[in-house]
């Protein structure tokens, strides 16, 4: 009797995905870490369709957890809050005696002789890693269409994309598979497929979470990020991860101590009343579905006593066009390194040096891959750098003026995430410059380094969006309080896709 | 000025040379990586992940490289660029692991300066100094060691270099060498650098090339890679202008290429193969912030420079009174420099001092191969040495044999400390002490005593009268037989100068 009783103490426990609940569960006994660890595989194997994991690791998480379990039993003290809690990490996170692909032919066979920051954080912090999760080629697409594994199914419609580039990130924390996985976000990799997957995603301020081991796609855009069912346990996850690392050059030299205090405490609603902007230019050619659930959030968020103006960013319009050739140049030098010499894909019988170059690089690179390196390659080259490079390094500069400007007269904004909800598989595949355009709403924020989340505000054809929050830098906090205090009010964060039910759950 | 270099002996051809010097710095560890940087390692095992490029690492500045730059820049003179930045240099080649070299391409940290050196005549030289910059190495290519491969030893990648460039002044290849020379006496007293050019310590790309005498414009040039000695600079320059006199006047054309000296050839020969591309695609480093520098350590830095060897030189002329050649030798190397000035501290004439550094002691160094630091015979014991020859109590011939002596058992019966460190622990009296202990265990005391020396006179005076007669009939070489004689009955110990006088007096007689 107390077997079933604390199975569905721990099914409840997975299915609300509520990380202060399963860290409660633990402490009191209710389960133990191999109990969760393992329901988490079974979830996982479950999934399989989805195809969300490259990697399973589930000798090692329940070696671990079985660790945890001991100490546990010898009434050692727990390391952190957040000891026992099963994550998956986004396969570009370089993980120590793991395969870490990037979702590539070229790694394929990498197995990471270090562990980046962040795994090393979370791994401190006593978490489990379950797996490595499934993303598009070198973090660079919208869909996780691009990945040498295989594209990943949307739980909420596995004929439909998840979002990318942490596509598969986004998936396993949707599906139940994990309570949290971590993610990037370079244009949007972490908000778009929050959106679509209906969970909770979070892209730090740039400089907040280290960028050592996390495998360079667009230096001065990347940033590790993190997926959750709600902000309060994304607001845990991230206070372990962020913070100064000397490691990084571009690190903000900040300790995060009041993220850090999240973890141990959880998110409260913002002290003060807020002023949200709403940037014109961002509701111009809304659907009007899309529209209605903006407007209801606002609304939501008017009731607390927070004021609503519009806000200006005429920029706006030169933000994909500048982001594509920055982040195309910095990648293309970045995936330099990739040449079969030392480590990753090599061809075969190579037989000369150009021959080994060549040959590596196009069979270990998908196709949107070697767009991205050739048309970065052509915006840095002689006699195009001032037209591309230089021009859009100025766009980028006024881009985040105009961000400053707002923020002198409002808090936080309120925008959407993604022009519609998932869109079918094979959909946009023909049109990379269609698929780029997904991005629009994400990318100033990430130009501008500014921190911005996504978070679940209703459903469109039955599939969720998002709605996205953006702060000034290093306001984090006040951002992931003023979600929290938008899920205390409502209710969309708590939809499950429907292979993700369970008792507790709705459908 | 005598005998200045003849700049016109290309006929109607003017060369115009430039030259860049990659100097590695002597930081302990890497430019953005913590590897140690240290010299002769088993390949491969000073890489770590982030030297060898491996995927999701990020550099990182050491401070002690900017230091060094900085301290160059300030002994040339030049601007120090309170704000630059770090670029990415963009090609592939297997020893270059991200497939981009971290370098500095518009803004680098030091700025235009100057630099003077010395020609053989005499004539003095300066130079400006376009620019100095910040850049890691890149690994070494082995490709006679494997069969059908190439071997890559990544142990030298991310070793701090500072690219010191020279704006295209100089007229000939002496002075390139001269000036190459000069750097590397500066760059070795402000410790910077450790100076060892078989190591790779510092390697040098020359620009060449020619024009007719009164061009403005410049001809094409070519760009002579990676010499690593004074001597073969100056080769590889003398022959490449040869060579493109050669090209030019069979009505030939320059092609702008990169070229490498093969010495037992005696010629440049093109780069096989065209490893290298000529877009850069330079762009600032996204993983690196810009280098701002602010004034506390440009001062700091500043107030630290030792006495750069033109003003070593300088004073080594004026205040104590050595000529320009000695002066010039001695300030190449700060070590010898300060063995040098250990010994005139001590008393030692600086004449003597200098005679005796290139002398006995540059000749017992080279046969052991050894550099001043590690000579056994520190300059301490050599200042108790010499204090003893002035003094009289050896001769400085017997002071040789017992200079070879020290050498052989390392000073003295002193234990063994190399290097700097010994200076100060060995002091004035101990040395003497030790001096005298020896003179007196191998009875080399000179013989000085005037009735001793007197009688000994007076006997070779009576035992030999047909030299003697000789003598005063005006043969004054046959001083030389009875020195001789004294010589060899004392065993070299009589006082050569007192004897030369006692004997003089004697026979006049």
């Amino acid at each position: 009797m107390a077997q079933k009783d604390s199975s569905n103490d721990l099914d409840s426990a997975l299915a609300n995905g509520c990380v202060a609940d399963l860290m409660a569960g633990l402490e009191q006994r209710a389960f133990s870490a191999t109990e969760l660890t393992d329901a988490c595989i079974a979830k996982a194997d479950a999934a399989k369709p989805l195809n969300s994991l490259i990697t399973l690791c589930d000798e090692d998480a329940r070696g671990a957890a079985q660790h945890i379990d001991e100490a546990r039993a010898s009434n050692q003290t727990p390391t952190s809050a957040l000891q026992g809690l099963p994550i998956a990490h986004k396969d570009i996170f370089c993980t120590e005696g793991v395969l870490t692909t990037c979702g590539s032919k070229m790694l394929s066979n990498f197995v990471a002789p270090y562990s980046a920051t962040v795994v090393e954080r979370l791994r401190d912090a006593g978490t489990i890693t379950l797996g490595k999760c499934n993303m598009d080629e070198f973090a660079m697409g919208s869909s996780n269409e691009n990945s040498f594994f295989g594209a990943v199914k949307n739980p909420w419609d596995l004929n439909r994309v998840p979002g990318g580039s942490s596509g598969g990130s986004a998936a396993a924390v949707a599906a139940g598979i994990v309570p949290a996985a971590t993610g990037t976000d370079t244009g949007g990799s972490i908000r778009q497929p929050a959106s679509f997957c209906g969970v909770t995603g979070v892209k730090p301020t740039y400089g907040r979470v280290s960028r050592f081991g996390m495998v360079a796609f667009a230096s001065s855009l990347d940033q590790g990020g993190v997926f959750a069912r709600t902000a309060d346990d994304a607001a845990r996850v991230l206070g372990v991860m962020a913070g100064f690392d000397e490691r990084d050059s571009t690190c903000a030299q900040d300790t995060a101590d009041e993220l850090r205090a999240v973890t141990d405490a959880g998110l409260e609603a913002p002290t003060d009343k807020l002023t949200i902007g709403l940037p014109k230019e961002y509701f111009a050619d809304l659907t009007d579905e899309l529209a209605k659930l903006l407007d209801d959030a606002r609304a939501v968020l008017e009731a607390q006593g927070h004021n609503v103006r519009d806000v200006e960013l005429p920029n706006t319009r030169f933000a994909i066009p500048s982001y594509y050739v920055i982040s195309g140049a910095e990648a293309s030098t970045n995936l330099s390194r990739y040449d079969g010499v030392r480590y990753g894909h090599r061809c075969e019988n190579p037989a000369d040096l150009n021959d080994l170059y060549t040959r590596t690089r196009s069979e270990g690179f998908g196709a949107e891959v070697q767009r991205r390196i050739l048309t970065g390659t052509y915006a840095l080259s002689v006699g195009y750098f001032d037209a591309y490079y230089l021009k859009a390094q100025k766009l980028r500069r006024l881009i985040q003026q105009d961000f400053l400007g707002a923020f002198e007269d409002v808090d936080v904004m309120l925008a959407p995430v993604t022009p519609g909800p998932a869109f079918e598989i094979g959909n946009l595949t023909d049109d990379p410059v269609q698929m780029y355009q997904q991005d629009i709403f994400t990318v100033p924020a990430s130009l501008a380094g500014l921190p911005a989340a996504s978070i679940p505000c209703g459903f469109v054809d039955d599939l969720p969006m998002g709605m996205q929050l953006i702060a000034p830098h290093f306001d984090d906090l006040k951002l992931l309080q003023l979600a929290h205090q938008y899920q205390q009010l409502t209710d969309w964060h708590n939809s499950r896709p429907p292979m993700a039910s369970a008792a507790g759950g709705k459908s | 000025m005598s005998g200045g270099e003849d700049l016109t002996r290309w006929g109607k051809w003017e060369p115009v040379i430039g030259v860049e010097v990659h100097v590695q710095l002597a930081t302990q560890s890497k430019i953005f990586s913590s590897s140690p940087t240290a010299y002769g390692a088993e390949p491969n095992s000073q890489a770590n992940p982030v030297d060898l490029g491996m995927p999701g690492v990020l550099p990182v500045l050491n401070e002690a490289a900017v230091r060094m730059a900085i301290t160059f820049g300030l002994a040339i003179g030049a601007q120090i660029n309170r704000h630059s930045i770090f670029d990415r240099k963009n090609y592939f080649y297997p020893d270059l692991p991200k497939g981009y070299q971290i370098s500095q391409f518009e803004d680098p940290v030091v700025g235009a300066g100057k630099l003077t050196f010395t020609l053989a005549n005499g004539e003095s030289r300066t130079i400006n100094v376009t620019r100095a910059h910040l850049e890691e190495d890149a690994g070494k290519s082995i490709h006679d060691l494997f069969p059908g491969a190439s071997g890559i030893d990544l142990n030298r990648t991310g070793t701090p270099l500072l690219e010191v460039v020279s704006e295209p002044e100089l007229r000939s290849p002496a002075e390139a060498a001269a000036y190459f020379r000069t750097l590397h006496a500066l760059v070795t007293s402000l410790r910077i650098c450790d100076g060892n050019m078989n190591e790779g310590s510092m390697r040098c790309d020359a620009n060449v090339s020619i024009r007719p005498r009164g061009q403005s414009e410049l001809g094409e040039r070519t760009e002579i890679k990676n010499v690593n000695s004074f001597r073969f600079v100056e080769r590889a320059i003398e022959s490449e202008i040869a060579r493109q006199i050669e090209v030019l006047e069979g009505g030939g054309k320059i092609e702008r290429e990169t070229r490498q000296y093969d010495p037992e050839r005696d010629e440049t020969r093109a780069m096989r193969g065209k490893e290298l591309s000529d877009d850069y695609r330079y762009f600032p480093d996204p993983d690196l912030l810009p280098l701002t520098i602010d004034e506390t350590m440009i001062e700091e830095l500043r107030a630290a420079l030792p006495e750069l060897p033109d003003a070593k030189r300088e004073r080594f002329v004026s205040t104590l009174g050595l000529s320009d050649y000695d002066a010039d030798q001695l300030t190449r190397d700060p070590d010898v420099a300060a063995y040098f000035e250990t010994l005139t501290n001590a008393n030692v004439e600086p004449k003597t001092a200098a005679n005796w550094i290139t002398g006995e002691v540059a000749g017992a160094l080279n046969k052991a191969e050894q550099s001043i630091v590690d000579s056994p015979v520190s300059a301490i014991t050599l200042s108790a040495l010499l204090a003893r020859v002035s003094d009289g109590t050896v001769s400085g011939k017997i002071a040789k044999t017992l200079f070879d002596t020290l050498w052989e058992t390392g000073g003295g019966g002193r234990s063994r400390e190399r290097g700097r460190d010994r200076e100060a622990s060995e002091t004035q009296d101990a040395a003497l002490a030790a001096i005298d202990a020896l003179i007196e265990e191998k009875g080399l005391k000179q013989v000085s005593g005037a009735s001793e020396l007197q009688a000994l006179v007076d006997q070779v005076v009576a035992d030999n009268p047909d030299q003697v007669a000789q003598f005063r009939a005006g043969k004054e070489k046959v001083l030389g037989f009875f020195v001789g004689q004294i010589m060899k009955s004392t065993q070299g110990k009589a006082n050569p100068k007192q004897l030369n006088e006692l004997l003089r007096e004697t026979l006049k007689a």
